[in-house]
């Protein structure tokens, strides 16, 4: 099973879920020059992360470049209860992508 | 110029009192007498953690970091690198057969045949060559994962660092002892004077790390970094800070201190790899 660049840590306490992810991920602004050779390094970050559960999407966030490499996200939202499964996916300016799947403790 | 400067200050250290004479466990034991005394609220083993054991807004900031550390991504790649084969079939636990219970604590160690200080990046890097592998580099990057990897398998063991009866071996560790309280640079401050003098004191917005315990959270994720580095990286970086003209990672100087460094943290728990702002 190939790794995810996204690692998830979820826990859920009177309904109300703490989702904490800790994503893998370049996070090129495209403003950086290149040491050895001068030229720019080339744009490459995330713009959208998505987090589903129960079929709904309970976070959207819209990034750019100034989310430093290797970015952590916490959120939290109501109506989850311990051992649902949440997915998060994220999308990047190259067109790439991941998405895991995690159970909330 | 330079010179003369240098030899005074050897000069002036060899004429101070703790010097000469001392063994490496008299100096030990008032290293940490010292620092006991002045953070008596601090239990000893917290001093692993640095700025955060002395200062509590600060430790309630590392502490909400410390929840999801950035850190656990080189460990999984370190992992991950570790367990790679070389290319002539062997691999790094050829090298480290020990390395699942821990081996982060007996380094830097002297090497009484080689004369020499190894470090943990230059066993790894020895390893590589040895088996036909291009080196690493030492500040950055790949050699910070695989350390990372090592660190969090030695978590818990108490650093062992030994200096064993020979001239060679206590000439590095009183070399490195002697760049530890040596003052240099455009801003004329020695290590000491931040982390043994001034530690737990303001230095412009940060405050200053006790030196008992600094070596156990190598290798360390630094926010500031927004990546991870080696111990040398640090050096390298404090003696910019002063506006010394920094060593190269992995260079005697360096290892001369780390040696003395890690030493002054016996019996300490290894609590690497660690995230410090």
């Amino acid at each position: 099973m190939a790794k995810s660049s996204i690692k998830i840590r979820a826990k859920v306490k009177k309904g109300e879920a703490k989702v904490k992810c800790l994503i893998s991920h370049p996070m090129e602004t495209g403003l950086r020059k290149d040491k050895k050779s001068g030229k720019l390094i080339p744009a490459h970050f995330i713009q959208e992360v998505v987090c589903e559960h129960d079929g709904k999407t309970v976070i959207n966030a819209q990034w750019s470049g100034t989310i430093s490499k290797n970015p952590f996200l916490s959120f939290a939202f109501t109506g989850a209860k311990a051992g649902d499964m949440i997915k998060i996916s994220w999308v990047d300016n190259t067109g790439k992508s991941d998405t895991t799947e995690a159970k909330m403790k | 110029m330079i010179k003369i400067a240098t030899a005074l200050s050897v000069m002036l250290i060899a004429a101070t009192p703790f010097a000469a004479q001392a063994t490496p466990d008299d100096d030990l034991k008032a290293f940490r007498s010292y620092f006991t005394k002045k953070f008596p609220e601090v239990p000893m083993n917290d001093f692993v953690n640095g700025v955060y054991s002395v200062d509590a807004a600060s430790r309630e900031q590392w502490e909400a970091f410390e929840e999801f550390p950035s850190y656990e991504i080189a460990i999984d790649n370190g992992e991950s690198k570790f367990n790679k084969k070389f290319a002539n079939g062997k691999s790094y636990a050829s090298c480290f057969p020990n390395y699942k219970k821990g081996i982060k604590q007996n380094y830097p160690y002297f090497d009484t045949d080689s004369g020499k200080v190894v470090t943990l990046e230059g066993a790894i890097n020895k390893c590589r060559t040895d088996n036909g592998e291009k080196a690493l580099k030492w500040s950055k990057g790949e050699i910070t994962e695989i350390g990372a990897y090592l660190a969090s398998l030695s978590r818990g063991q108490k650093t062992n660092v030994k200096v064993p009866n020979d001239a060679k071996a206590v000439a590095a560790y009183n070399r490195g002892k002697q760049h530890f309280y040596a003052k240099r640079g455009q801003l004329n401050m020695s290590c000491a004077d931040c982390h043994y003098y001034y530690s737990g004191s303001k230095i412009r917005a940060d405050i200053l790390s006790p030196a008992l315990g600094h070596t156990t959270g190598f290798p360390v994720y630094r926010n500031k970094w927004a990546g991870m580095g080696t111990l040398h990286r640090r050096y390298g970086g404090c003696n910019k800070q002063v506006r010394a003209k920094p060593f190269k990672s992995q260079s005697d100087e360096y290892k001369a201190l780390e040696y003395f460094h890690t030493y002054m943290s016996n019996g300490l728990k290894i609590n690497g790899p660690s995230q410090r702002k």
